[in-house]
C-alpha cells in the first residue's frame, strides 16, 4: 500500500464501490457504522453507490424516534448523500414488496430494480462492500 | 499474485469473524498474495487491546496478529471513531481525553476511515469479516 494517511491518491482515478446495507437501523451498530464509511468513500471522489437488501431498508424511514431507546437519529446522515453527490441508491422491488413499503414512507428515493438487474449492477463494481 | 484488503467487523470470541479474517490472511500471504491493508471497523476494533487475557490453553487472536504483523510487515489499521467508542484507545488519544490507561498495542495504528476506502479503491480483492 503506498503512502500512509488520509490523503487520497489523486492520480488513482475513481473506483466503483457498492455498499450494501442489510441491517435494520438499531439493535446492532452496522447500520450507523456503514454511513459514516460511505460517506467517507464519497468524500474522498469514490464512484459510490448504495444498495439497500432485506430490512436494511428500514433504514430509510421517515420519522424515527430513536431518542426513545437512547440512540442517536443518524438518519439525518441520508440528508448529506446529495451534498456528497451520492445518487445512486438501489433496492429489489421484492425486498419493498415483502415489507409493504413505498416510495413516500422513505427518505431517500430508491432505484427499485429485479433480480437480473441487480446481477448487472453487481457485477459493473469493482469493490463491494458489506455491513 | 493479488494485492488483497481486509475487513474485520467481528469482536474475538464474540464471533469467528475475526479468526476467519486472521487465517484467511495467513492463507493469502502463503500462497504469495500481497495483503496491503487489514482494516479494523466496528466490533472488529477489539481485536487491537493488549488487554484481553483468553485462559493459556486458548489461542490468542491479539498476539497472533501482532506477530503476523512482525514477520510480514502487515499495515494494521483501526478506525479510530470506531476505536474511541469501545474503549480502545493509544497513549496520545488516552491523553487527548483524559483517561487513565490505554490499550493499543503498538503493532496496530489509529486512524480515520480513508484508509478503508483507500484499500477497498486500491486493491485487487476486498474482503469483509464479520457481517
Amino acid at each position: 500500500m503506498p503512502a500512509p494517511g488520509n490523503q487520497p491518491h489523486q492520480h488513482n482515478p475513481a473506483k466503483k464501490l457498492l455498499f450494501r446495507l442489510s441491517k435494520p437501523p438499531y439493535g446492532r451498530s452496522h447500520a450507523r457504522e456503514a454511513i459514516d464509511a460511505l460517506l467517507a468513500a464519497a468524500a474522498f471522489e469514490q464512484d459510490v453507490s448504495v444498495l439497500f437488501v432485506g430490512d436494511g431498508l428500514y433504514q430509510l424511514l421517515k420519522n424515527q424516534q430513536p431518542n426513545a431507546i437512547d440512540q442517536k437519529n443518524f438518519t439525518a446522515s441520508f440528508g448529506l448523500f446529495n451534498l456528497y453527490g451520492i445518487s445512486r441508491i438501489y433496492a429489489l422491488d421484492t425486498d419493498l414488496s415483502e415489507r409493504g413499503l413505498s416510495a413516500e414512507q422513505l427518505l431517500l428515493p430508491v432505484t427499485s430494480m429485479d433480480r437480473a438487474s441487480l446481477t448487472t449492477l453487481l457485477r459493473e463494481q469493482d469493490q463491494i462492500l458489506s455491513f | 499474485m493479488k494485492t488483497i484488503s481486509i475487513a474485520v467487523y467481528g469482536a474475538p470470541f464474540s464471533s469467528q469473524a475475526s479468526y476467519s479474517a486472521y487465517r484467511f490472511t495467513c492463507a493469502a500471504l502463503a500462497k504469495g498474495h500481497q495483503v496491503a491493508r487489514v482494516f479494523f471497523y466496528q466490533d472488529g476494533v477489539h481485536n487491537a487491546t493488549l488487554l484481553a487475557t483468553p485462559p493459556q490453553d486458548e489461542f490468542d487472536l491479539c498476539n497472533a496478529w501482532r506477530e503476523l504483523k512482525q514477520q510480514h510487515q502487515l499495515d494494521l489499521v483501526v478506525c479510530v471513531a470506531a476505536a474511541l467508542r469501545r474503549g480502545v484507545l493509544n497513549e496520545s488519544e488516552a491523553k487527548r481525553h483524559d483517561k487513565a490507561g490505554w490499550n493499543l498495542p503498538p503493532e496496530f495504528e489509529l486512524s480515520g476511515l480513508g484508509q478503508m476506502v483507500e484499500a477497498a479503491a486500491l486493491s485487487d480483492r476486498f474482503l469483509t469479516f464479520g457481517n
